[in-house]
């Protein structure tokens, strides 16, 4: 009952793109939107708090003045560096099956899975030692924003480990196929999940400094 | 995928099961039924709701036949649900999913959406959101109370049904978000050969500007509403200020939050919504309309513009809903503003409609009469609106009867109409059996006379200053009692309107099977591809034996110098005139 | 133009990957380092931005190949900026001027 949709490996003449590569853009403008929204949220918050990040030091129990005083700098740099050497290996990884090289996919794509679940082994540290204070995102409108942001950034990460675990995978069935059109198709599906996957990285690149640093 | 070497078009012959075929469906004629036959369960449900409400307001406390007397909480209940259920569960639902759905491809000249599998997935969220909804009826203390809009710090610390809420409203969204990447690749990457942009039927680009809508603007209502779920159930308060006190006492919050900024993020949705609701309706109007004139649409390219100058207003105009939170008076000027320069679109589409009745030779058929229906009444409804955009007049007015009797002209004579309109249009096409005409005459009339006695006394009540909240219509407040009288009026026509809706739904399931068959593909003798290039009725998966090409603009009717009482869109020149026309560019 | 790419033109890609990974390591050490210097919250959140923007930019561009992409994907990016920086814009205003409507009412 399947039908064959036109577009789905080659692009469209006057579009020049096919339909994926069109919907995943989309969905990444609607994500925009979605993480915009929150950020909105927190310039608001913030712009409407008495202080920031409005709470005491975990060793001196002063009350901090910087967001760094009580969230962990270093921890969140390193998973700066984790998820965009992610990033890297992603394309990597798609360059690769460009390049007819399936072995060299496999091996950046594992790497992308790994340093992907390196980035949330990290960051449930983070929450941890924040729970070990005994404070969580009920402590004051810093923490919440700062919970509700980054665990949404954590759910996109598993969401894409999810989908990435499944092109390592079974998914990879599709192209030792060997058939032509079948190879292009899976390579599209890695470019594809590749946007995905920066998109998640770039946003990390904004959440990074705007909780962390200032 | 299973059958790439397949052309393009085909279907296979062998059989599938029941489920896999109406059910997990991949077919979008198949989803825009289901769509449509869900959205008009859950527009019954809802407007049942408002039934019972309105039993209340006519007659304060006197018991309901099987259900008693109505407790401020089942009312308020009532009222949010009703909301909730009809704008995301019931008209989103109908005008896009159903509508959008089914004529969508067909129109265009698609074998189908571009993401078929995506579609059947956006139905089965839009379900499964739905039946989120109506469980909420049945958790301890039963539904959301806090509105449709759902405003803390209220919604905040309600009941547990405001959680199902929000958890519908995330698999709402879900669905909304994904139907709106499909209709949008579908439109932008499947028009077939020569659909080029300023050729689609103008219903098409409603559709096209509704997703963009839908895109865009539903997130961040996805972002407030798991920012309110965090404040319930992780105790986060991000809209509950420092200091609050509730019936109980003092609330155990951290405090510091801003329930203003729900409503910021939930405006910048519900705005757009507002013309996620109205544009399919203007579509669907403008289809029937070129089609009953026999006339092309006056300024098709105008009411495009429009229309896409529309959309793009609809995203700065959120906080004329918000004059009274105190907001100061620069930005205030800057949504006044903005609030009047968008009703001018909005007025250009109206007048080039109704100018194109000018001159027409009109055939009153079932589905014309709810489009001219259409016409005036969502003119009462934007006229009315115009005070409620300044906010001088909108201040006395604000959550008065003024404002529901102002969007429910929007929304009921005027959405719904062009909803019945579309049905009775396109039920041939779908069924292969068109609908019963006289019953569908009697469903018009009782339908727009009716909703005219509910909604008309509203804009009184809610000039005399009657709150849109009161439990007992008004009972309570001496001020109200001049209109209180007009409180069974509506009930009265209510309750009317309901019976009216029994021969619509009486001719809507006699004609699938038993009405009148169709005598050629082509019923109403439409230039639209939907009608002119689809012979086989009901029309099969891949819709088209052979893809049709399209050579012209959408509505050639009556063509001046054409012996042919109207040119459908795949109707390729003959080729003399094509050399005659050379001539003349050459000359 | 992902699509008709020769083995040696992605090559090519490879290095620039390589380049962009290395900037933005570098850009990600920069602006770690300059929220040390303990600048008011204004230049910080300046410098903080702009450096988050170029590497979103050199993300955007060369991992997600936006640079040299279809105008059809540019038209939907420029219609999500757009309204993300109409939401900024009036959500800002909006709490600004109430703020200004604070003052006024203080000093009267």
């Amino acid at each position: 009952m399947e039908l064959l949709i036109p577009y789905e490996v080659t692009p469209r003449r006057d579009t020049g793109v096919n339909n994926a590569k069109l919907g995943i853009w989309l969905f990444l403008a609607s994500e925009v939107m979605l993480f915009g929204g929150l950020f909105a949220a927190y310039i608001f918050l913030r712009m409407g708090a008495d202080a920031w990040p409005g709470m005491e030091t975990f060793d001196t129990h002063e009350m901090a003045t910087r967001a760094d005083q009580v969230l962990s700098v270093p921890l969140a740099t390193l998973n700066t560096v984790i998820l965009i050497a992610s990033s890297v290996t992603m394309v990597l990884s798609w360059a690769s099956l460009k390049m007819d090289n399936f072995k060299g996919f496999r091996l950046h794509m594992g790497l992308t899975i790994l340093l992907a679940l390196g980035f949330l082994v990290v960051k449930a540290f983070e929450y941890g030692s924040k729970f070990s204070h005994h404070v969580g995102p009920d402590t004051n409108i810093f923490l919440g924003i700062y919970f509700v942001l980054t665990g949404l950034h954590a759910l996109h990460v598993t969401g894409g480990i999810i989908v990435n675990a499944y092109f390592w995978g079974p998914g990879t069935r599709m192209w030792l196929s060997g058939n032509e059109r079948d190879k292009a198709h899976f390579t599209n599906r890695i470019e594809i999940a590749g946007l995905y996957w920066h998109f998640v990285d770039l946003v990390w690149i904004f959440l990074f400094p705007m909780i962390y640093l200032v | 995928m299973a059958t790439k070497d397949d052309h393009a078009g085909s279907h296979e012959g062998h059989h599938v099961g029941f489920w896999r075929k109406y059910w997990f469906s991949t077919d979008h004629k198949v989803i825009g039924i289901q769509y449509g036959i869900t959205a008009l369960f859950f527009l019954l449900f809802g407007f049942i709701l408002m039934l019972l409400m309105r039993w209340q307001l006519a007659s304060p406390g006197v018991e309901i036949p099987l259900l008693g007397a109505l407790t401020p909480e089942m009312y308020n209940q009532f009222g949010a649900m009703h909301g909730t259920i009809m704008v995301f569960m019931g008209i989103v639902p109908l005008a896009v999913g159903a509508f959008g759905n089914y004529v969508v491809p067909l129109q265009i000249g698609a074998i189908d959406m571009a993401f078929p599998r995506l579609n059947m997935a956006s139905y089965h969220f839009f379900f499964w959101g739905g039946i989120v909804m109506l469980a909420s009826f049945f958790v301890p203390q039963g539904a959301a109370k806090a509105g449709w809009t759902s405003y803390p710090p209220l919604a905040d610390i309600e009941t547990m049904g405001q959680t199902m809420w929000l958890w519908g409203m995330v698999l709402l969204i879900t669905s909304s978000l994904l139907g709106a990447i499909n209709f949008l690749t579908t439109i932008i990457q499947l028009r077939t050969e020569g659909m080029t942009f300023f050729r689609m039927p103008f219903f098409v680009w409603t559709q096209f500007v509704t997703a963009f809508l839908l895109l865009l603007a539903f997130p961040p209502l996805e972002a407030a509403g798991f920012l309110q779920l965090a404040d319930r159930l992780l105790g986060t308060s991000f809209f509950l200020p420092s200091g609050l006190v509730t019936a109980e006492g003092p609330l155990e919050v951290s405090g510091g939050g801003s329930p203003l900024l729900w409503q910021h993020l939930f405006w910048f949705l519900a705005h757009p919504e507002v013309y996620v609701l109205i544009l399919p309706a203007m579509g669907i109007v403008a289809e029937i309309v070129a089609n009953n004139t026999r006339k092309p649409l006056w300024g098709y390219r105008l009411m495009v513009y429009s229309l896409i100058f529309l959309g793009f207003m609809s995203f700065i105009v959120w906080a004329h809903h918000m004059f009274i939170t105190g907001m100061g008076t620069a930005i205030s000027a800057f949504f006044q503003v903005t609030t009047m320069i968008i009703s001018i679109p909005s007025v250009v589409i109206l007048s080039a409609l109704f100018i194109t009745l000018w001159g027409g030779s009109i055939r009153f058929s079932t589905p014309m009469l709810f489009a001219l229906g259409f016409l005036p009444m969502f003119g009462i409804g934007g006229l009315t609106g115009l005070p409620l955009g300044l906010a001088p007049t909108d201040i006395p007015l604000h959550d008065t009867y003024y404002v529901i009797g102002h969007f429910h002209y929007v929304v009921a004579p005027g959405t719904i109409l062009a909803l019945f309109a579309g049905i009775y249009y396109w039920f041939p096409k779908m069924t292969g059996r068109t609908l019963n005409d006289t019953l569908g005459k009697v469903h018009f009339w009782g339908t727009i006379i009716s909703m005219n006695g509910i909604f008309f006394p509203m804009l009184i009540q809610g000039l005399a200053g009657v709150s849109r909240r009161l439990f007992d219509g008004g009972l309570a407040y001496s001020f109200s009692e001049p209109v209180l009288e007009y409180n069974m009026v509506m009930s009265v026509s209510a309750a009317a309107l309901f019976l009216f809706q029994f021969p619509f739904i009486i001719n809507f399931f006699m004609s699938m099977k038993g009405g009148k068959k169709v005598e050629k593909a082509n019923h109403w003798d439409a230039t639209t591809l939907e009608w002119s290039a689809t012979p086989i009725m009901p029309v099969p998966h891949g819709n088209f034996e052979t893809v049709p090409r399209v050579y012209r603009d959408p509505y050639e009717y009556n063509v001046p110098g054409s012996d042919q009482p109207y040119l459908s869109q795949d109707l390729a020149p003959p080729p003399a005139t094509r050399a005659e026309a050379l001539e003349k560019v050459e000359a | 133009m992902a699509e008709a790419m020769t083995v040696s033109d992605v090559k090519k890609h490879v290095r620039v990957y390589l380049i962009v990974f290395g900037s933005l390591l570098l850009l990600t050490l920069v602006t770690v380092a300059v929220s040390y210097f303990d600048m008011p919250l204004g230049p910080a959140l300046a410098v903080a931005l702009v450096i988050a923007m170029v590497k979103g930019s050199l993300v955007a561009l060369y991992f997600m190949h936006l640079k040299g992409e279809k105008r059809v994907i540019m038209w939907v990016l420029a219609f999500a900026a757009a309204f993300l920086i109409g939401m900024f814009v009036l959500f800002i205003a909006s709490l600004l001027d109430q703020e200004m409507v604070a003052v006024l009412l203080r000093v009267t």
